[in-house]
């Protein structure tokens, strides 16, 4: 094998411009084929999909201010002390080096439709064909009186974007006296992943069992009752932590106050605690809502199911959990990576010149562990229903857990070590 | 399209360059597109491409034999085959969608 031989291959498959872009990626490029901002579950799927259905023929710039992706999935586990931060962490090297993805570790502070640019906080500009958007969601601290400035302070933590402060929440945890109470606000739906919130209440409580028995975990609910997994999660509360973990509905956190340690509600009584741990209400994220995008309601982004481009700008394609959802569609991380997926299969299309699919297909897997060892499910298949214009759940397809289990315990990790390498390796 | 994957060059040549990136061949047609999108469904816990990390509890679908596959996802429909979860996912999917999924995974390596 001649070495011209080789080059020459590499070329033809499109190849050689990538391992340029990978040897001098280390500033941000001028000039994007398509422009993924955001490297969470959707937007690192998109730019690995379009790499993958295009052979490597388009080229794909990704642009996420984090230097690792941390998986909130698995973060309660971390918030629980039963997995480290470390075990929920992925490099995004595998997009670089595998993928010939250029990575560029900065943030987009504003999109230029019109001129189809970004431009960045280095203060680079990016030109793009295709703009794909995963902005995830933006925490509304304004929505809850005193909520920003105690957020500021590290007094009232959300640990709602897994990273530094899933492992903070835990040390409050660990800080925490025996016999004192942990409190979870929960606000109204659509939030991102709707388990979530009862699946770190189970996971504190199950630290608490081992560690501080005479402690209370409060979930204070702006629901009418558990959104998601209910009879399941209610079980198993029942079941393992009697007297422990206490739920209340209807309650709607209109105020916090850090300093007394108190969270006040718009017709219940104000409830003490010793951790406060708020999940503000949230929004489409807020470069989606900068740009003019969030036409839902002024908070999430409608989009154009089979593609996922936006219905307010043609050309960007949003994803995950800023978008108006479908009929039972979660905002989740699998919902994320799916929803990237018929993008990134439409997108491949239109640059090739191939028929857009018009009955797209998505699924959503999601696993909550409700001890250490034990998880419960949800599981949906979605089919693109062309009269509607949207997706529904496929009738008959789908369903909760028959009871939680250690076998679907090892099941949830298999779908996070497979979906992160599917996203991400 | 990339020249070492139809080519019948030795072995190394195309581990070299699987070493340098993921080999994929490109979607020649939007059957086949389509198909991979459809694929694309299974692989968050079945990995990309049916190809699960390792030591992960998720079955491998690469390589699979089509009859197998296509057995399976019936038997899984039907209830013949107990389980946790995939009795759920396999109503979701037409016997023709569980045909295409199964010729694309048994064509895996």
């Amino acid at each position: 094998m001649k070495r011209r031989e080789i080059i020459q291959g590499l070329a033809g498959a499109g190849l050689l411009a990538s391992m340029v872009g990978c040897a001098t990626g280390r500033g941000a490029p001028t000039t994007a084929k398509v422009l993924v901002v955001g490297g969470g579950y959707g937007g690192a799927t998109a730019a690995k999909y379009i790499r993958l259905l295009s052979g490597n023929s388009i080229d794909v710039v990704l642009v996420e201010p984090n230097r690792a992706f941390v998986s909130c999935p698995i973060s309660n586990l971390v918030v629980g002390g039963v997995r480290q931060l470390a075990d929920i962490t992925t490099s995004y090297d595998g997009l670089r080096n595998r993928h010939g993805i250029t990575v560029v570790h900065d943030t987009v502070t504003a999109v230029d439709a019109g001129r189809k640019s970004v431009r960045l906080a280095g203060g680079t500009e990016i030109r793009y064909d295709t703009l794909v958007l995963s902005p995830g969601v933006d925490l509304q601290f304004d929505a809850v009186e005193g909520l920003r400035q105690a957020h500021a302070n590290g007094q009232i933590l959300h640990a709602w974007k897994a990273g530094a402060e899933t492992q903070a929440l835990f040390q409050q945890l660990q800080a925490m006296p025996d016999g004192g109470v942990f409190a979870i606000a929960i606000p109204e739906a659509p939030y991102r992943c709707p388990p979530g919130p009862y699946e770190r209440a189970s996971m504190v409580a199950a630290y608490l069992k081992k560690n501080k028995p005479r402690s209370k975990v409060l979930v204070l609910d702006a629901n009418q009752d558990v959104t998601s997994k209910g009879p399941l999660f209610k079980k198993a509360w029942a079941d393992l932590y009697p007297g422990m973990l206490e739920y209340r509905g209807q309650h709607k956190l209109v105020a916090v106050d850090a300093r007394n340690r108190t969270l006040r509600f718009d017709f219940q009584d104000a409830q003490k605690a010793d951790v406060l741990n708020v999940i503000p209400p949230m929004r489409a994220g807020a470069l989606a809502v900068q740009t003019g995008l969030a036409n839902a309601n002024s908070r999430w982004c409608h989009v154009d199911f089979l593609n996922f481009e936006s219905t307010a700008a043609p050309g960007i394609h949003v994803l995950g959990d800023s978008i108006q959802v479908a009929p039972a569609m979660p905002k989740s991380g699998h919902m994320a990576n799916n929803h990237a997926k018929v993008a990134a299969a439409a997108i491949v299309a239109g640059i090739k010149g191939l028929e857009r699919n018009t009955s797209p297909m998505l699924t959503n897997t999601c696993y909550s562990f409700v001890s250490a060892d034990a998880a419960i499910h949800v599981a949906s298949v979605h089919e693109y229903v062309p009269a509607e214009k949207t997706f529904k759940a496929v009738a008959g397809s789908g369903g909760v857990s028959a009871a939680r289990s250690e076998q679907e315990a090892r099941y949830a990790m298999a779908w996070a070590r497979n979906i992160w390498a599917d996203t991400l390796a | 399209m990339s020249w070492f994957l139809f080519s019948s060059r030795p072995r190394t040549m195309a581990a070299w360059a699987a070493g340098l990136l993921c080999v994929a061949a490109q979607a020649q047609t939007a059957q086949e597109l389509n198909t991979r999108a459809l694929a694309a469904t299974c692989a968050n816990c079945h990995g990309t491409d049916g190809r699960p990390v390792t030591g992960s509890d998720s079955a491998r679908l690469a390589g699979q034999s089509r009859e197998f596959i296509v057995e399976q996802m019936l038997a899984f429909r039907s209830g013949n085959r107990p389980a946790t979860v995939m009795h759920q996912l396999a109503k979701g999917y037409s016997d023709a969608q569980i045909q295409a999924l199964a010729a694309y995974f048994a064509a895996q390596r």
